[in-house]
């Protein structure tokens, strides 16, 4: 109900603000970008968390973000998904859709899924049941209320289940799930989402090399189709996945480029190494 | 392939809940109402009327154990308000009820005996329609069901959680019980309603009256169990949980959880406002005690010794407690509130799955049914 209200107030601002023909609440790629985030500040209690950050993440791409404790990654992630709202500057999907007035699941519908640091899925829930709940379709309450799996889209949570290397444990309780293995569960969810843009907190942690290697490859090859943003520390991992990547430092960018030209950077010495 | 609802919903109880259910069909719609009705009364199968009456009551109060289970048990929101809703429901019915006295009031006025105490000359707005029975029914289901939604909206659109919530519930049900203590809100201030004679035109007191009232809840309770059922094997079911156990990750899936918690809650006021208004023609009373604080905490009591997160659960606690109770309050009466907290700590510290939980624990399974 309140996605109708705000995607109406959505059209007005939209047919004010552009003159080429639009869809409202969908994903407008049009120039090739699909994040803005311009002069963005987030305070808390006085302590600024983002400090007038800019970032653009282009369709397609994949970028990592990296910065030490505090830097505002997390809250980068906070303000995209409509969790924490920032005092000032614009956040926009595509060309139209304002994410500073979009609730967290109308930003979920309009395509942007997001990994947590700490991984979060349904524990008392089976593996089949936590990817069929995150599968995209319709998610309103009397949907819910008289839905049945049709075989299609049981087959395509079982593509997922191969794919995320689970089909054994289709029928556990995901509490039960090793570490690793629940990380992927959670990746797994955000891609039944079908989202355009992943955001993607620390999504090795805990991994085993192997499941570290194997994660590089699934995010490469979902480069292209989805654009992928991802805060990690573990340089390794930033190096298989070989994008652009951008450091943060007290709320605001410090450098960006490929990883070489990153780590060479003095000033990402200095934050790092401490002065 | 489109299977019609209906057999979705006979089909989201097994086979085993079906069996329980039809012994429990036969049991409490057959043979207690013939027991009643058909024995002498010095018979030694003869049911007496205690039985038949307080069996009603407590399985009115089963019936809101299970609607509390739904929004506590499954949703992971702690009611602590839910007696306003029963006390609603009863309220609603109860004004039909005394319309229904007629002129055998004490005064034998149109007007109910405390109106008149009151020099009271003619019904306030609210009181139009209610000698109408399906308008009083009408009244029970709207009413709670528009404060629930109200108050629901507004304290999830807020995201007020956990203790919180439960501490505005209290206060809730406790401005609600004040309200109704006054005469001039025209419900009989702390008297309430009494003196029932009959529900149209049948004397209440009549045997053929109690055991259709006995055979009424339990066919709700039966009804409750079903539906209760469907909705925790659906899709909104599993949702719900997913609330529960991970609610920003719901939220970040694309689900509004303001709109599942408002449904759970609101259908959880109107199955506790059904039980009222059957509970009230049974105990023959409802005054503004009814919502007292402390009653709407026994309710989430009664789920908690029988079994979060089940349906049976709750019932079988619903059942325990109160048959304790009408020992313990007869026995040791003054013990009866240290005895109720003592249970309450107890089963939270050692059986968090309530008896249920227990029984699980002893058939040495894991999960299941």
């Amino acid at each position: 109900m309140s996605l109708h209200s705000s995607e109406a107030s959505q059209q007005w601002d939209d047919q004010a603000a552009t003159s080429h023909v639009l869809k409202p609440g969908e994903l407008d790629l049009s120039h090739k970008v699909i994040l803005y985030l311009e002069d963005i500040s987030v305070s808390f209690d006085g302590f600024k968390a983002l400090n007038n950050l800019s970032l653009t993440i282009d369709a397609g791409e994949l970028r990592c973000i990296i910065g030490p404790n505090g830097a505002g990654k997390t809250t980068m992630m906070d303000v995209i998904t409509g969790k924490t709202r920032p005092e000032s500057g614009s956040a926009f999907f595509g060309q139209t859709l304002d994410l500073t007035r979009l609730s967290e699941p109308e930003i979920a519908h309009a395509g942007i899924g997001r990994k947590f640091q700490k991984p979060t899925i349904f524990e008392s829930h089976s593996v089949f049941e936590n990817l069929e709940l995150a599968m995209k379709t319709d998610k309103r309450v009397r949907r819910s209320l008289f839905a049945v799996l049709a075989d299609g889209q049981r087959d395509r949570v079982a593509d997922m289940l191969r794919q995320i290397r689970l089909a054994e444990q289709a029928e556990r309780p995901a509490g039960l799930l090793s570490h690793g293995q629940k990380q992927w569960l959670e990746i797994g969810m955000l891609l039944m989402q079908e989202p355009k843009l992943l955001l993607l907190d620390e999504p090795v942690a805990g991994m085993t090399d192997d499941e570290t290697e194997r994660t590089g490859e699934l995010f490469k090859s979902l480069a292209g189709k989805h654009s992928l943003v991802v805060v990690e520390h573990d340089m390794a991992f930033i190096e298989q996945l070989g994008g652009k990547v951008t450091v943060l430092h007290e709320g605001a960018v410090l450098a960006e480029g490929d990883l070489a030209t990153v780590q060479n950077d003095q000033r990402v010495i200095e934050v790092y190494l401490g002065r | 392939m489109r299977i019609p609802f209906i057999v979705r919903f006979l089909k989201a109880t097994p086979r085993k809940g079906w069996i329980a259910l039809g012994v429990f069909a036969i049991v409490a719609l057959v043979l207690l109402p013939a027991l009643h009705l058909f024995t002498a009364k010095d018979s030694a199968l003869h049911v007496s009327d205690y039985v038949i009456t307080v069996g009603g009551k407590i399985m009115c109060y089963a019936i809101v154990a299970v609607a509390m289970d739904l929004i506590w048990g499954y949703t992971g929101i702690l009611s602590l308000g839910h007696g306003v809703f029963f006390a609603l429901g009863g309220y609603a019915f109860g004004m039909y009820l005394m319309r229904a006295i007629g002129h055998d009031g004490v005064y034998q006025s149109d007007l109910p005996d405390f109106m008149v105490f009151l020099d009271w000359k003619a019904y306030p707005w609210y009181w139009s329609g209610t000698g109408h029975l399906l308008w009083a029914l009408l009244l029970v289901l709207v009413i709670p069901a528009l404060l629930a939604f109200i108050f629901g909206f507004f304290a999830f659109r807020s995201r007020i959680k956990g203790v919180y919530f439960s501490i505005i519930t209290q206060a809730m049900t406790y401005a609600f019980m004040l309200l109704f203590f006054r005469n001039e809100t025209g419900f009989g201030g702390n008297n309430g309603f009494t003196d029932f004679k009959r529900i149209l035109g049948y004397g209440i007191t009549t045997p053929g009256m109690r055991v259709a009232l006995f055979a009424l809840s339990a066919a709700l309770l039966m009804f409750t169990l079903l539906l209760g059922r469907y909705l925790v094997t659906s899709k909104l079911g599993r949702v719900l949980a997913a609330i529960r156990d991970a609610e920003s990750r719901v939220m970040f899936l694309g689900y509004n959880p303001l709109w599942y918690k408002l449904f759970v809650w609101t259908l959880s006021a109107m199955l506790c406002a059904l039980a009222g208004a059957l509970y009230v023609p049974q105990v023959g009373i409802i005054n503004p005690g009814e919502m007292s604080p402390a009653n709407s905490i026994e309710i989430a009591i009664w789920a908690a010794v029988g079994g979060r997160g089940t349906l049976i659960g709750p019932v079988l606690g619903a059942f325990l407690v109160n048959l304790a109770k009408s020992w313990f309050t007869v026995a040791f009466p003054e013990y009866w509130l240290f005895f109720l907290g003592l249970l309450f700590i107890l089963v939270t510290l050692f059986l968090p799955q309530g008896m249920v939980g227990l029984w699980r624990k002893l058939r040495g399974r894991e999960h299941g049914a």
